[in-house]
């Protein structure tokens, strides 16, 4: 071990340079520049506005983000890994179907689900008034709006990460270690919990890791449910006190959060790796499950598939419904044209420059012998660990600077006011999308070019083609579908992303995603059913993507 | 391989490191000239000036369009607008977002803001953005003879379009409505567990709050606040889901807009809930409302206030406040049958800059006594 750092420690004192790492480094420095930004908060000295928040409601965020976490945490793990066992140990009826569709309710924003449970399980709502109907009254009926109906929800739309990856973890590398536990004695609970679990465990932490980013990130669920953490935290003390500072202090905080979960992340995928270096098993010889143990399964699985996917969808498809035939069809239409437009243009853009740079940095990676080129290339992948609202921040602070003294200085020179041209069009949220997304980007591209044979290079190479001319006639080509699938993803984040595009959105950029804020604010949940159902049916291209190739590589990495 | 992660951790840490010591300079600069800025704006670019030589040029040489900000989100297919560009032929484009939000985005914009028009739903926010150099004066007869003084700023930066009364709701049948005559009776510990409240983000409740700071002072204001969240059922962000709440029997009390029992009235006229007008024995129930302002940096100014003259005339007064069962602030324009039907009131006459100067303290003070 001293050996390599000492190695390392060469290496990083006289680097070499060369074009790529120059590019690579150029990325990651822009890509991080938001980050920092809100990192440096911590390091300036700000004692009044600290005392500020810790008198109303830092501790509250805290407690709340907390509680988020941990119970989402155990939520996912606990259905994502049960689930995944049920389906790949056992034979019952509809379980080759529960196989794939249990990784559908992913397709489902947790903002969204938020707002169609308020509407079924609130006190008004159908489910509480059958209760009241049957048994004359709902008072022990939880709520909904409440920190255990924000865990609940979130709980249902996030645990397919665990589940897409333990159960891979299960498929590829526990099963065959489980016939040998069985062989020497062990119960099926037994080789279960002692051998197969703690081999899926880096898988099942990695998917954790996902799980604990997404529950950081969001605004939308924790805003609708009255719960609120640090990430709704961050507007409510900008927009509710007018405080900036403070606001920015709490972006720190989070901040703070996000490197946690990175950094759980980070710890495990070097033993997944280890794990995934051991020997293949093969496929389990399923247990068939009978009488009402079958019937048991069946219902679990369906009640899962049934609240976290049938039940959003079909309430989604009745309120669009009615809205198209109640309403004023003309006027409705007309604003979600514009609303779709914006979305379509932010999300294609913010995917097409994720892509590309995302190619850029897998390319020069591949090609460049520098090892500043791969740390410059993690580097720049951060930004999908942290929270939609440290980015916006993170990147309105410098452009607003930017902005203001470009015309400042214009205006000294010339006498020219150019306007805004970073924060007053959607450069400043493009930006941020990319800082955010990139790494969806790079991850697809990088495995498909991973898969490109040296040779084909080295053949192309001695038949005297430029590096350049090899990537556009030879590498291109061969990951269209990495760059194509990578441009999906990123797509399709950009379109259900809120904190950024509530921050960062220029005159006329309402997306779909804000469209649903606003109305849900209103508590308009039947008006918010037609942006949401769109955003859900793009997603299921996503997740149809994610059940074909059944790994999470592009997130896991 | 545990080893290399370590490292590679350590180098981006240090990267950061390196990326946060440059960047020690910038921001520090960006604050300087940030004032700076807003100092040389003011001198440049005078509002006066402008209005000058708007009226030398004779031909109007704007386009056909007006840039809104407003937080009136259930405007997203307002009639009153789309009839104004059908009369006008200018066209309204939207940028929706809450009060507070469109405020921040005003004063981050500067003078390249593309907003002509600031809409608010909230009276306070208003005045704030007045106080905050964010909307510019306007001189317009037309707006000075339809909008009554005591609705309009003082030096003609905003002026009201429309009121709306916040008062309280409750179901007949499980409530006396002599023992909640007032915004004050509803912290009493009688009322446990039985009221549904709007949570403390509403520009709504921050303004009820701000009018009884003006009244009873922080500290007994904060007492009654803590009563009130002692009382909570739950808190729901709507005002509509609240009456339904109380119709359904979730809760027996609410404090809601006058305008959203209106319109469930509307759509079923056997709705149980109903309404009283608050205090009316001593300062008068709370009225709120819903306006709008040029702003200072205005590119479409002319077809701005053309905007809001025709929203104050009586054609627009009865589109635009009718849609929403709000009482027009045109004193010739009688508010619409339904709301027309519960009667006069007495008013609070708490002036608005009062309640906008407390916003902030509200927040505050629902912060620290419990009110989510």
């Amino acid at each position: 071990m001293l050996i390599r750092q000492k190695q390392l420690a060469t290496s990083w004192s006289f680097p070499s340079i060369d074009r790529w790492s120059i590019i690579a480094l150029l990325i990651a420095g822009l890509a991080l520049l938001p980050i920092a930004i809100i990192l440096r908060m911590l390091l300036l000295p700000a004692p009044d506005v600290w005392q500020h928040l810790w008198a109303t409601r830092l501790a509250e965020f805290l407690t709340n983000t907390v509680i988020l976490l941990v119970g989402v945490g155990t939520g996912t793990v606990l259905l994502g890994t049960g689930l995944a066992w049920l389906v790949t140990a056992y034979r019952f009826p509809g379980q080759r179907l529960f196989d794939w569709a249990l990784m559908l309710p992913m397709a489902v924003p947790s903002y969204v689900l938020a707002f169609v449970f308020m509407a079924t399980f609130d006190y008004t709502g159908p489910v509480q008034k059958t209760l009241r109907d049957w048994f004359g009254s709902s008072e022990w009926f939880p709520s909904i709006r409440s920190g255990g109906g924000a865990v609940f929800v979130m709980s249902l739309t996030l645990y397919p990460y665990v589940y897409l990856l333990t159960r891979a973890a299960f498929h590829e590398h526990a099963l065959g270690t489980f016939e040998v536990a069985r062989t020497l004695g062990a119960t099926r609970l037994q080789a279960f919990f002692r051998v197969v679990l703690p081999m899926a465990r880096p898988s099942l932490v990695a998917g954790l890791s996902l799980v604990l980013m997404e529950a950081l990130t969001d605004v939308g669920t924790v805003r609708f449910l009255n719960f609120p953490t640090l990430s709704d935290g961050i507007f409510r003390i900008w927009h509710g006190m007018m405080d900036r500072d403070a606001a920015l202090q709490s972006a720190a905080v989070l901040l703070l959060f996000a490197f946690a979960a990175l950094l759980l992340e980070r710890l495990t995928r070097g033993r997944a790796r280890y794990v995934q270096e051991g020997s293949r098993g093969h496929g389990l010889v399923k247990v068939p499950l009978t009488g009402w143990r079958a019937l048991m399964a069946t219902l679990l699985c369906f009640f899962v598939l049934a609240t976290a996917f049938l039940l959003p969808i079909s309430q989604l498809i009745l309120w669009s419904v009615y809205e198209l035939q109640q309403r004023m069809p003309e006027g409705l239409l007309a604003v979600y044209w514009r609303h779709a437009r914006a979305t379509l243009m932010l999300a294609g853009t913010g995917a097409a420059i994720s892509v590309l740079a995302a190619v850029l940095l897998a390319y020069g990676v591949h090609l460049s012998r520098s090892p500043i080129t791969r740390l410059a290339a993690r580097g720049a992948m951060l930004g999908y660990a942290i929270p939609g609202a440290v980015i916006g921040l993170g990147v309105l602070i410098p452009l607003a600077w930017l902005d203001h003294t470009l015309n400042d200085l214009t205006y000294q020179w010339w006498g020219v006011l150019p306007g805004l041209i970073f924060t007053g069009s959607i450069t400043g949220l493009i930006y941020a999308y990319v800082v955010r997304f990139m790494a969806v980007a790079y991850s697809s591209v990088e495995a498909s070019l991973e898969k490109v044979s040296p040779s084909i290079e080295a053949a192309a190479r001695t038949l005297g083609a430029s590096p350049v001319r090899v990537l556009f006639r030879i590498h291109l080509p061969l990951i269209r579908t990495g760059m194509l699938t990578g441009a999906v993803l990123v797509f399709v984040d950009v379109m259900k992303e809120l904190p950024i595009t509530l921050l960062l959105r220029p005159f006329g950029y309402d997306t779909l995603a804000l469209w649903i804020w606003q109305n849900v604010a209103e508590s308009l949940w039947g008006e918010a059913a037609l942006p949401a159902l769109t955003i859900v049916v793009t997603d299921l291209l996503v997740v149809g993507i994610l059940i074909r190739s059944a790994t999470l590589r592009f997130r896991a990495h | 391989m545990l080893s290399i992660r370590r490292k590679t951790v350590g180098l981006t840490f240090i990267g950061v490191m390196l990326l946060l010591l440059s960047l020690g300079a910038c921001t520090n600069q960006s604050a300087t000239q940030t004032v700076r800025e807003t100092v040389v704006v003011t001198q440049e670019v005078p509002v006066r000036e402008t209005v000058v030589v708007r009226e030398t040029v004779e031909v109007p040489v704007e386009e056909p369009i007006v840039y809104v900000y407003s937080a009136r989100h259930y405007g997203q297919m307002e009639t009153a607008f789309a009839e104004f560009t059908k009369e006008t032929g200018i066209e309204v484009r939207f940028t929706f977002g809450s009060d507070a939000e469109l405020r921040e985005r005003l004063k981050a914009e500067g003078r390249f803001t593309p907003a002509d028009v600031l809409f608010t739903v909230d009276a306070a926010n208003l005045w704030l953005a007045g106080q905050e150099g964010l909307l510019r004066p306007i001189n317009s007869d037309v707006l000075e003879s339809n909008i009554p003084d005591y609705l309009q700023d003082p030096s003609n930066q905003w002026y009201a379009l429309s009121l709306r009364i916040r008062t309280i709701a409750y179901h007949p049948d499980r409530v006396n409505p002599a023992e909640i005559s007032t915004y004050e009776s509803l912290a009493d510990p009688k009322w446990a567990g039985r009221i549904c409240w709007r949570p403390s983000t509403k520009s709504y409740t921050q303004s009820l709050v701000a009018s009884l700071i003006v009244h009873h002072g922080y500290d007994k204001a904060k007492e009654i606040v803590s009563g009130w969240a002692k009382n909570s059922k739950e808190y729901i962000d709507s005002d509509t889901k609240i009456l339904e709440a109380i119709a359904a029997g979730g809760c027996d009390v609410g404090v809601v807009n006058h305008y959203y029992l209106a319109r469930l009235l509307d759509k079923d006229a056997n709705f149980p809930v109903k309404l009283l007008w608050a205090n009316q024995d001593d300062r008068g129930v709370h009225v709120n409302a819903s306006g709008a302002g040029v702003t200072t940096y205005a590119r479409h100014p002319e077809n701005a206030i053309r905007l809001l003259e025709w929203l104050s005339t009586e054609r627009g007064q009865r589109l635009f406040a009718d849609s929403n069962f709000e009482y027009p602030a045109n004193p010739a324009v009688t508010p619409h049958e339904l709301i027309k039907s519960w009667g006069e009131f007495k008013r609070d006459t708490v002036q608005i800059s009062e309640i906008g100067s407390l916003q902030a303290d509200a927040v505050k003070l629902m912060n620290e006594a419990g009110y989510q």
